[in-house]
């Protein structure tokens, strides 16, 4: 397989969230609005690049038992690299995102890229496919995010473009709207797949 | 006593850890088209988050506080649920067949479960002690088990019902959660 094809199935074909139905919590707990979404996206996507490095380096050495808690130390380790980086250069979206970044370690893309592709292939081609899966959940993260703000507040990533006195339709940046805008865009995306 | 009553109703009603928190969305998705399987699962979370929660808090404050360890809590935590997953399948199997039959698929789904790695790390930031952090871990598995029944019961009839096509499987679930979630927004404000 080239390299192009390993980087770009993760953006649309394979998309982790809107076609892999993977990471959902994530997906639907920070996407108020598309920064929230974004700084989201990053920050999965530096430890989904950094593991599948990691492991596909790790590969040869790890035992096959042991395997799914090596790989989770490992994921961990870049997780809480993450938090405190975040918590240092980024504190506003750190505190915005709060609990859900110590659990990107239970967010099943990492561990399925791990388990599905690094442990299997080149240290170039895991690295890749890191980054192209990563960038399809901060993109799908981000998509999400900004439709929530456009019609929850009004906004696009913070700038109101409906006057000041005006309110959004408040229950998209709420919890319903989460569920609910996430059930029309993949109702969506799996009309236009089936049509293309 | 009454700070108990009210950390009880705030994590089932009023801060539901799948409609509001958005942890533990995978099972609830993946677990709730029957009944029966639903409070299999709801079973299965409850043991092994409550346990999860209690070694989690020994383990904070027994050894990361004291050895000013705590940068270790992911990776610490995290291993011990797993290890923790993988005990309960082996005691459940040898002591009680019968409970190991009714929960034992369930139980490997648990580790990638983020509402009890979320509980335990919630209940450390919210610097709650070991009561209210048991009590805490015990309401929102049963606030879990709550909303997956209740969308169980939902699904089932949704079999039934002539959805539009691009709509079918997870794109009305997701909207049915959504309705849901806002019938349980009624409860906000009960407690602050």
């Amino acid at each position: 397989m080239n390299k192009w094809t390993i980087f770009s199935r993760g953006i649309i074909r394979e998309n982790p969230v809107f076609a892999l139905l993977l990471g959902l919590c994530p997906t639907l707990g920070v996407t108020s609005s598309a920064i929230n979404g974004m700084g989201m996206g990053l920050a999965t996507m530096f430890v989904l690049i950094m593991s599948n490095m990691m492991i596909s380096l790790l590969k040869n050495v790890i035992p096959d038992k042991v395997r799914i808690p090596a790989f989770i130390v490992v994921i961990a380790s870049f997780v809480t690299m993450v938090d405190f980086i975040m918590a240092g250069f980024a504190p506003g979206i750190h505190e915005q995102l709060g609990l859900f970044i110590p659990l990107i370690v239970v967010n099943c893309v990492v561990l399925g890229r791990a388990e599905a592709f690094a442990n299997k292939n080149s240290v170039l081609s895991s690295t890749i496919d890191g980054a192209g899966m990563g960038l399809g959940f901060t993109l799908a993260l981000t998509l999400l995010g900004a439709i929530r703000e456009i019609l929850g507040s009004g906004a696009v990533f913070g700038m109101k473009f409906i006057p000041a006195s005006a309110d959004g339709i408040l229950v998209f940046i709420l919890a319903p709207g989460a569920f609910i805008t996430l059930g029309f865009l993949i109702a969506l995306i799996n009309h236009l797949r089936k049509t293309s | 006593m009454e700070n108990i009553i009210l950390i009880i109703i705030a994590a089932i009603f009023v801060n539901n850890i799948v409609l509001a928190q958005f942890l533990g969305i995978c099972p609830f998705l993946g677990v709730s088209s029957k009944i029966n399987t639903a409070a299999g699962m709801g079973g299965a979370v409850l043991f092994v988050m409550t346990l999860a929660t209690i070694i989690t808090f020994l383990i904070q404050h027994y050894i990361l506080n004291p050895l000013s360890l705590g940068f270790l809590q992911t990776i610490t935590f995290i291993l011990v649920i797993a290890a923790l997953v993988q005990m309960v399948e082996i005691i459940l199997k040898k002591v009680s067949p019968s409970l190991y039959q009714a929960l034992g698929i369930f139980l490997p789904l648990i580790t990638t479960n983020c509402a009890v790695l979320g509980v335990a790390i919630l209940v450390i930031q919210k610097q709650f002690n070991l009561v209210e952090s048991v009590v805490f871990a015990m309401a929102n598995a049963v606030g879990f088990t709550l909303a997956l029944i209740i969308f169980a019961g939902i699904r089932e009839h949704l079999d039934l019902m002539g959805v539009p096509k691009g709509m079918r499987g997870i794109p009305i679930a997701l909207v049915v959660a959504g309705l849901l979630s806002l019938a349980f927004m009624g409860f906000a404000g009960l407690v602050k």
